[in-house]
């Protein structure tokens, strides 16, 4: 992965060489809908590069370490005021932006981006389970599903290894909040998460098609993943914790040290266009947050069970937060302990 | 009286020609040694600093002097009663890159001599027909070659399904993300690198021994024993380093196969550096990494250097 990724990055910076109009994007990976790319590079005549990456925290890495030649980052809320405090982003005022009125009021006034005078949503999504329904018929509406995993599933478990994401069910499982540094809640978090893995087959991310070919047969994933697999295999469900679990938002935004400042503000007003937004979710299968998406999107997201959140779930979905250092060293040794 | 000598006393003369000789030398070597300065002493000096710095909220660091990241890799306060206590995490974590490390190196010798033995010995023409082979496998990214290990491994991949036709077993074994599964990708990941150097030395055989061997009535197993492993042991621990110190820093092939439940010493470092957001700690992890592949090649140059006395 980190070759592809080198490799990668050594093509952007050789592209940002020529004359010609053009935009450098990093994104997570299998993210980016190459319609979306085509139709704006065909209306702007602006030539696109899209790098991927794996992790909030090699994004920040590498755009930290500078040299990297990017425009546009699509980063995770809770990375955002990292972001913006490490001073990485440039403040495009999407807010003055053309088509913001399109933006769902929902989505306007957020935490980590009052008013948004720095990101644009790409897609927003919830944190749960998957079970392949074939070889477990019980409840799916629970963390138990990879914290006390029922036998019918032990051994064939992968869970994604997103520290935030993981840490997040397991507190709440524990009827903790999410950040917290009460040492008695991370205690049995922790003593759960050990206990559970021996039941884990793998802590991986790109699953899609291990699930499909049920080689994996339940798992931590996000919703528009499991959608997707569930688009390749009928067998496969989502399942919202009932103990509670994290909702997210990832997000377009500028970077300070751009080189093509221009043209990644059109990408962002671009994608603000009802229908442009659809084209992102048809392909990676989340919400995308710009009112009037839904007309143009595919009939089969209008009611998928992934993307509509039943009614008496709907409450216990959490909004992921930045953690505070002290906090974040807690986390990343239970973290370690778990894969020791 | 007058001075007779010549202005110059012909020693002179010779210091002057190895001072220029000693110069042009120097500037001849600039390249090479700007290279070694900029692309691998000043990097690793960069390592070392920031070693001994703090670790930045979100990554980075701070210019501040410490020691934590030295300590933390074998002390950590327990983050429930705060009693200081061994770092058994890294320990095991350094423990299981060691094992595989070897088990890779051994694996490796047992399919690799044979190989190597088998291209050595059949005719000239021939030898180059296999070592290109040997070779093909490197023309292949790492991680596309790993990824088509996965197609082998899975339930309903080529080995499951070879083995259910033959009705060895009815259901699919578990094979992707074990220790068998790293295992046998990291082998034939480093075999070549085995091959290779065996294969050098079994090419420079004098097989004449090996007949002397037996006129004098040694079995097959002493003249190997005796006569043969003696002759290509330099070939051999050549291979086994070659395949012990990248397995060490292994990351890709572990990562993939093994389903990245368990750390390895790479992905340990690569964690500090992502979300544990402790460079000093990745920084000092690394140089320890360093520090243990010197130790092997310290070993290496002893084991040699006495074997050349002996001659």
């Amino acid at each position: 992965m980190k070759y592809l990724l080198s490799a990668a990055s050594a093509l952007a910076l050789l592209a940002t060489g020529a004359a010609a109009q053009e935009l450098n994007i990093y994104n997570w990976g299998n993210y980016t809908n190459p319609k979306l790319i085509e139709k704006f590079e065909a209306e702007t005549g602006i030539k696109v590069t899209v790098t991927d990456f794996d992790s909030n925290d090699t994004a920040l890495a590498k755009v930290k370490a500078g040299g990297h030649g990017f425009d546009i980052v699509v980063p995770t809320h809770t990375y955002v005021p990292i972001w913006i405090n490490e001073g990485l982003l440039l403040e495009s005022r999407p807010d003055q932006m053309e088509n913001f009125k399109n933006m769902d009021p929902a989505w306007v006034d957020v935490k980590w981006d009052p008013g948004r005078r720095y990101t644009v949503p790409w897609q927003w999504g919830t944190t749960g389970v998957v079970v392949n329904t074939k070889y477990y018929d019980g409840d799916i509406n629970t963390s138990a599903i990879f914290l006390d995993p029922p036998e019918e599933l032990a051994g064939k478990i992968n869970v994604v290894p997103e520290m935030s994401d993981v840490m997040s069910l397991a507190i709440l499982y524990h009827g903790g909040e999410p950040c917290t540094g009460d040492k008695d809640v991370l205690k049995k978090v922790r003593d759960t998460l050990v206990e559970a893995k021996k039941s884990w087959l793998g802590m991986d991310y790109g699953n899609i098609e291990k699930f499909a070919k049920e080689d994996l047969w339940a798992g931590v994933n996000w919703n528009g993943s499991s959608f997707r697999m569930r688009l390749q295999n009928d067998n496969i469900a989502y399942g919202y914790p009932r103990e509670g679990y994290p909702v997210w938002m990832d997000v377009v935004a500028v970077l300070k040290d751009a080189q093509n400042v221009d043209e990644a503000k059109a990408f962002q007003n671009f994608i603000m266009e009802p229908e442009n937004a659809a084209l992102i979710s048809e392909f990676a299968r989340y919400a995308n947050g710009i009112a009037g998406s839904e007309e143009f999107m595919p009939e089969d997201m209008k009611n998928a069970p992934e993307i509509v959140i039943p009614e008496e779930l709907r409450s216990v979905g959490v909004f992921n937060e930045t953690c505070p250092p002290d906090v974040q060293s807690i986390y990343t040794r239970i973290w370690t302990d778990l894969q020791k | 009286m007058t001075d007779t000598s010549p202005p110059f006393a012909p020693g002179d003369l010779e210091a002057e020609a190895a001072r220029q000789d000693n110069r042009r030398r120097w500037l001849l070597s600039l390249p090479a040694l700007i290279i070694i300065v900029c692309a691998a002493t000043g990097p690793l000096l960069v390592m070392v600093v920031y070693s001994f710095l703090a670790p930045g909220d979100y990554g980075n660091v701070k210019w501040e002097f410490s020691t934590d990241g030295w300590v933390g890799i074998f002390l950590q306060r327990d983050i429930f009663d705060d009693t200081l206590m061994w770092a058994d995490a890294h320990l095991s974590i350094f423990w299981r890159s060691l094992s595989l490390s070897l088990i890779t190196t051994v694996t490796t010798l047992i399919f690799g001599v044979p190989t190597a033995w088998f291209i050595a010995t059949q005719p000239p023409g021939r030898r180059e027909f296999w070592l290109f082979l040997i070779t093909v496998p490197f023309w292949t990214n790492l991680l596309v070659r790993t990824i088509a290990i996965q197609e082998l491994l899975r339930a309903e991949g080529v080995f499951n399904n070879i083995l259910i036709s033959i009705g060895v077993i009815d259901t699919p074994i578990q094979l992707m993300f074990t220790n068998f599964a790293i295992a046998f990708g990291m082998t034939y990941v480093y075999l070549p690198l085995m091959v290779l150097p065996v294969y050098a030395a079994v090419d420079k055989l004098d097989f004449r021994l090996v007949e002397a061997a037996h006129d004098l009535y040694a079995g097959r197993w002493t003249a190997f024993r005796r006569v043969i492993l003696p002759l290509i042991k330099p070939g051999i621990i050549a291979g086994s380093i070659l395949v012990f110190i990248p397995s060490l820093g292994a990351y890709v092939t572990p990562r993939v196969l093994g389903g990245g439940k368990n750390l390895m010493f790479g992905n340990l470092i690569e964690l500090q550096f992502g979300a544990g957001r402790n460079w000093p700690l990745g920084a000092a992890l690394s140089l320890m990494l360093m520090a243990a592949v010197m130790v092997s090649l310290i070993w290496y140059v002893r084991v040699t250097s006495r074997e050349q006395a002996d001659d």
